[in-house]
């Protein structure tokens, strides 16, 4: 909650006490939630996402959910702090990391969190190498992330079971207490591979029940992934030609039927390289009439090159498949 | 004197008014943060004007960005010094040395008894005074109880 948002709407801070008001108190919804500039927020996600219904749809409840506490706080009702903690599992590349980045916008615009910040770690930064080196290493972890969000990635790497004097588990330990005690400071959120993640929660119970959302983030159709590349060239000014529009989109068909395809992260990749191969074309051009349009135009050409259009064979079979 | 009445040492910023609440040390931190000064808990039983370096909690706090992060820590350090000085410490590194820019008690033992003059004769019926903590006549960690 800002000083600005406060003062526009004339109610008192967070923690100031309100006087008990009658039950037939009107309450203004509208103008919180204009005030809380919240629609902002989910319109830009709206707008730079593509896709992703079902985390769409659960971000707008937890923003309503936290905008209601917040009235009936203002009323003298009581609120529990609601647990925010977040598990986000999907597969590679379905937008995990962007999610975060913006929740912890949206918790900050809500007044959840203070600071809103994000603190994206793995299990490196948690766990210590020796005895007594890692509950200091998590401890500074969290300190660090106090105020915003704490970004877990691969977050069941951090219990390996085959050893059972691995360290990940007092890294657990600690964080479980974090969580518990500190709700108010920090929002933990843990991604990772659906199925890695059922196994992680599966061995530790506690972390499964101290995390009240879980999201699973849907792999993209394919006219989301179209959808996806026009907004990625956008951002680096670059555009399809008609033609290589129709190739780009036989290519994401093709690419999605073979091993080792990484959504948005695919996609990223493909166009990567399609500007590396028009690149590469203007330069054999060489007649020296380059034009604006020429530098910004991707053609047909720089997508068909693509192995994946030569014969479509599944990566594994390929030596050079680490390339993709 | 360093004492004032009621025996409660003086050190540090605010040490003239009562007790702190977490609230307004809260405030302080965020304060600190906000100028971008790193925080360090420190804690003594050994009140002397003169001992300037308290013992560490931990190693000073850099990259905080919220006040939770340091009451936590003050409080894992009254949990297990519940009746020691504890103070906190905010370092500006700006000119390239991490100099102290505020410093104020955040836990005091409940019962302060005092300093006593302490008077020396020496030659030429030179007198010398110098301050002496009643608590230090006790060995280290049963000062305060």
């Amino acid at each position: 909650m800002t000083e600005a948002s406060e003062n526009n709407i004339g109610i008192p801070a967070r923690d100031a006490v309100a006087k008990p008001a009658p039950d037939d108190t009107p309450v203004d919804l509208e103008a919180a939630f204009r005030d809380s500039q919240v629609q902002e927020v989910l319109d830009k996600l709206d707008r730079e996402l593509v896709g992703l219904k079902p985390v769409k749809t659960r971000i707008r409840e937890i923003a309503a959910l936290l905008l209601v506490d917040r009235l009936r706080r203002q009323l003298g009702l009581t609120t529990d702090t609601p647990t925010l903690h977040m598990s986000f599992t999907g597969n590679p590349g379905t937008g995990k990391t962007t999610v975060a980045l913006r929740m912890a916008e949206i918790l900050h615009r809500l007044g959840y969190v203070r600071q809103g910040h994000l603190v994206a770690v793995t299990r490196d930064d948690l766990v210590g190498q020796y005895i007594g080196h890692t509950a200091p290493k998590t401890k500074e972890v969290l300190k660090r992330a106090m105020g915003g969000v704490l970004f877990i990635d691969e977050a069941y790497y951090l219990y390996r079971p085959e050893n059972e004097r691995d360290y990940g588990q007092e890294s657990i330990e600690i964080l479980l207490q974090v969580m518990e005690n500190n709700r108010d400071d920090l929002v933990v959120i843990l991604a990772g591979y659906k199925d890695k993640m059922d196994r992680f929660f599966l061995s530790n119970p506690g972390m499964r029940s101290r995390i009240a959302h879980h999201l699973d983030f849907p792999d993209y159709a394919a006219e989301e992934l179209m959808g996806i590349a026009s907004l990625m060239l956008e951002q680096v000014q670059y555009r399809f030609s008609p033609q290589a529009e129709a190739a780009f989109q036989d290519y994401i068909r093709r690419r999605m039927r073979m091993p080792h395809f990484a959504n948005a992260r695919s996609i990223r990749n493909a166009l990567d390289r399609a500007r590396l191969r028009q690149a590469n074309r203007l330069f054999a051009r060489a007649d020296g009439h380059l034009t604006k349009r020429d530098l910004m135009l991707l053609e047909p050409d720089d997508i068909v090159a693509s192995r994946v259009f030569r014969e479509g064979v599944p990566d594994e079979q390929r030596p050079d498949s680490a390339m993709e | 004197m360093m004492t004032n009445h009621g025996s409660r040492i003086t050190q540090g910023t605010f040490s003239f008014l009562p007790d702190l609440s977490d609230e307004q040390i809260t405030k302080q931190i965020q304060y600190c943060l906000k100028n971008g000064w790193a925080l360090n808990v420190e804690f003594t039983d050994d009140p002397h004007p003169r001992n300037t370096y308290w013992e560490m909690w931990g190693i000073p706090m850099f990259d905080i960005k919220d006040a939770a992060a340091i009451l936590y820590e003050t409080n894992q350090c009254r949990k297990a010094y519940p009746s020691h000085y504890i103070r906190l410490t905010a370092f500006d590194s700006t000119r390239g040395t991490e100099s102290v820019k505020l410093s104020f008690i955040v836990n005091r033992p409940k019962n302060e008894p005092g300093f006593r003059l302490v008077r020396q004769e020496v030659e030429g019926r030179h007198v010398r005074y110098t301050l002496q903590s009643y608590a230090a006549d006790q060995p280290e960690g049963e000062r305060y109880r």
